[in-house]
């Protein structure tokens, strides 16, 4: 097997990128998209820790579980967003949502 | 794990023996569809090329493919070319964990007659079956036609609707065999000597509706509604490339018939079933007879309104699946030891009100002045009105 | 190399480039493809990890559904044939040296400790399913049920949310 340094790093890689698109995308689904991609990132770390850990124990890939269960709440709850927004803006851009800014 | 070249060369033949299968049942069933609709409404049906037209799917496979090959002008041509081979390619690997057959015995081998025999099984399945709406919602987006992008979005929420009750479905048969494994859910329906139909009934109703609404089939084609959306999302398709989209569907077809078969109605399991070469033809028996069953609903349904497909998938479908794996749980919480017949017994109690409740329903339906249809006449007008 | 160190290489790459691909091109849906395809090489190194329930679960759920809801968001949100503006912030050059000292900082930790490995039994062969199921209903019984009702609040928050006022309706 791989030693667990090579899924850390992927994932280090993995969440990097995530941050990376979270500041850098206008689109408001683009940011989604970008932040769907972190909670892969520390997924991948939990379950990498689960089979290699100390103890052999199912707690990371419970938690992943989890974290897959609240990534799809969040997805279902952040398009509705994206939708009232296009229903009221006519855009998805976050950048220019600035109705709250003075 | 030690490499054996002999195992490889035996995956590599069975994956090749179930593609080919898969691939010319296509034609097959095109022929058996076309036949079993013609007989429906009155007509002959293909008759010209072959012996009872058994060539006419040929044929038509060989006008498609020398058609021209058009692309849209604004078209995303990379994703339109790829959507095809999307919408094909998690129809065929599903079949990789159906199994066809037990133990065979092949030159001192034993010989699993399944491609992969996955402990995860059905999770594959629903996976992958989950996949398949990319294929329609690309072609859909990369026309670059309204019509095919109202056809694709149109397919996704209904997909994505009939996902829920057709996996919540396979719930209930998982409870009773204890088990995510196909090959072990057979041999747990050949312990308890009876098919999961039995006291699954209602998951097999729920299952098979829902595989209508996944392969887009009457009475739940809307994705492709002629009248509606001139034909929707594969409107700017033509040549191989529709081709691959018209034999999805119909592979997607057999893959729904073949799970059925495999989960409600015991797989390859029937009369002399430890006679190995016969296994497989049970398999097929039943998988065909599922397969006449889709057609014969596409015969005799109208098509359904979007609303009331939705109405009918989150208001009817998803409840009735989540009430059979309620009393399914319970059941198998309060007696583990005699699960099966205590469901057997209540899906027994069911199909009878269903029969009751539906044999009231059409007598009181036969009073209304809407079936006011009379024997044919002399004057040769098949059916006229009562004035 | 081994044939699981070919799989991981493999699969590490299409998670990384397809990743890397999702932040960076123009087209929304092209990216969210990307995405997907990212996904799916996360659900392959699950099943090196052994943990194929995962797998299936990462497939159904982040391929299945997720990408395919955010799909449909674009489309219902975007005037599609205008896929050519700028998705990209003004943000670009402050974004990129943040993201990369964030990965120098990650990779110097994970570099600089050893952890206390001791890789799990070849778990293909047992079946994860079974004891995954055991633990989330047994010790982990209260998140469960937690995480039945945040997903009940999301569907009604989502669709109050994503719902069309009506203008003549009331309250």
């Amino acid at each position: 097997m791989q030693p667990i340094n090579c899924y850390l790093g992927v994932s280090a890689i993995l969440f990097c990128i995530g941050l990376f698109g979270v500041m850098t995308r206008r689109n408001a689904v683009g940011i989604l998209m970008s932040i769907e991609l972190m909670l892969n990132a520390a997924n991948l770390n939990l379950v990498a820790f689960s089979a290699y850990g100390p103890k052999h124990g199912l707690t990371g890939q419970v938690f992943a579980v989890f974290v897959i269960t609240i990534a799809a709440a969040e997805a279902a709850v952040g398009l509705a967003i994206v939708v009232n927004l296009y229903m009221n803006a006519k855009h998805v851009n976050v950048d220019q949502v600035n109705l709250m800014k003075w | 794990m030690p490499f054996d070249v002999t195992e490889l060369v035996i995956a590599i033949v069975k994956a090749l023996v179930v593609f080919v299968a898969l691939l010319s049942i296509v034609p097959v069933l095109i022929w058996m569809e076309r036949k079993v609709i013609a007989d429906i409404q009155i007509r002959i049906g293909p008759n010209r090329a072959g012996p009872f037209g058994l060539l006419q799917p040929l044929a038509d496979a060989i006008k498609l493919i020398f058609k021209e090959n058009i692309i849209t002008q604004g078209a995303d041509k990379v994703v339109y070319f790829f959507a095809p081979a999307v919408s094909m390619v998690p129809a065929i690997i599903t079949f990789a964990v159906v199994p066809f057959g037990d133990t065979a015995h092949i030159l001192g081998r034993k010989v699993l007659l399944q491609v992969a025999d996955v402990n995860i099984g059905i999770l594959y399945i629903l996976a992958l079956s989950s996949l398949g709406v990319y294929g329609i919602v690309l072609a859909g987006w990369s026309s670059n036609n309204k019509y095919s992008l109202l056809g694709g979005v149109r397919s996704s929420a209904q997909m994505i609707s009939y996902e829920l009750p057709l996996g919540l479905a396979l719930v209930g048969p998982v409870l009773l065999s204890g088990s995510l494994s196909l090959r072990e859910m057979i041999n747990a329906q050949g312990r308890a000597g009876v098919w999961f139909i039995v006291p699954q009934f209602l998951a097999f109703a729920v299952y098979l509706i829902s595989g209508f609404a996944e392969t887009n089939r009457a009475p739940f084609d809307l994705p492709e509604a002629e009248q509606e959306l001139t034909a929707g999302y594969h409107t700017e398709y033509s040549s191989f490339r529709f081709a691959l989209f018209y034999m999805a569907e119909y592979v997607n077809m057999v893959t729904v018939g073949a799970v059925a078969t495999t989960i409600f109605l015991g797989g390859w399991r029937g009369p002399f079933g430890n006679i190995v070469i016969l296994q497989p033809v049970w398999f097929l028996v039943k998988l065909f007879a599922i397969l006449y069953f889709f057609i014969w609903v596409r015969g005799t349904l109208p098509r359904l309104r979007y609303d009331k497909l939705m109405k009918l998938g989150w208001k009817v479908l998803l409840p009735l699946a989540l009430l059979n794996l309620m009393v399914t749980a319970t059941v198998k919480a309060l007696a583990p030891q005699s699960a099966i017949p205590i469901m057997s017994v209540l899906s027994l109690v069911l199909v009878a009100i269903g029969v009751i409740a539906l044999t009231i329903i059409s007598a009181r339906s036969t009073r209304t002045p809407a079936s006011g249809l009379r024997e044919p006449s002399a004057e040769g007008a098949f059916y006229t009105w009562e004035s | 190399m081994t044939g699981q160190g070919v799989a991981f290489a493999v699969l590490a790459a299409i998670t990384i480039i397809s990743a890397l691909l999702v932040v960076t091109i123009k087209n929304i849906v092209r990216s969210a493809l990307f995405l997907a395809l990212s996904f799916v090489g996360v659900a392959g190194l699950y099943i090196l990890l052994n943990a194929e329930f995962l797998a299936a679960v990462q497939v159904l759920i982040y391929v299945g559904a997720i990408t395919v809801l955010m799909l449909f968001a674009i489309m219902l949100t975007q005037q599609i044939m205008s896929a050519k503006i700028s998705q990209t912030t003004e943000w670009f050059w402050l974004a990129l040296p943040m993201a990369l000292a964030m990965l120098a900082t990650l990779i110097f930790f994970f570099a600089m400790r050893t952890y206390p490995v001791n890789p799990a039994p070849d778990a293909l062969a047992v079946g994860t399913t079974m004891p995954l199921a055991e633990a989330l209903l047994k010790p982990y019984l209260l998140p469960f049920e937690l995480a039945s009702f945040i997903l009940l609040a999301a569907l009604v928050g989502a669709i109050v949310i994503a719902r069309e006022e009506k203008p003549g309706a009331t309250d």
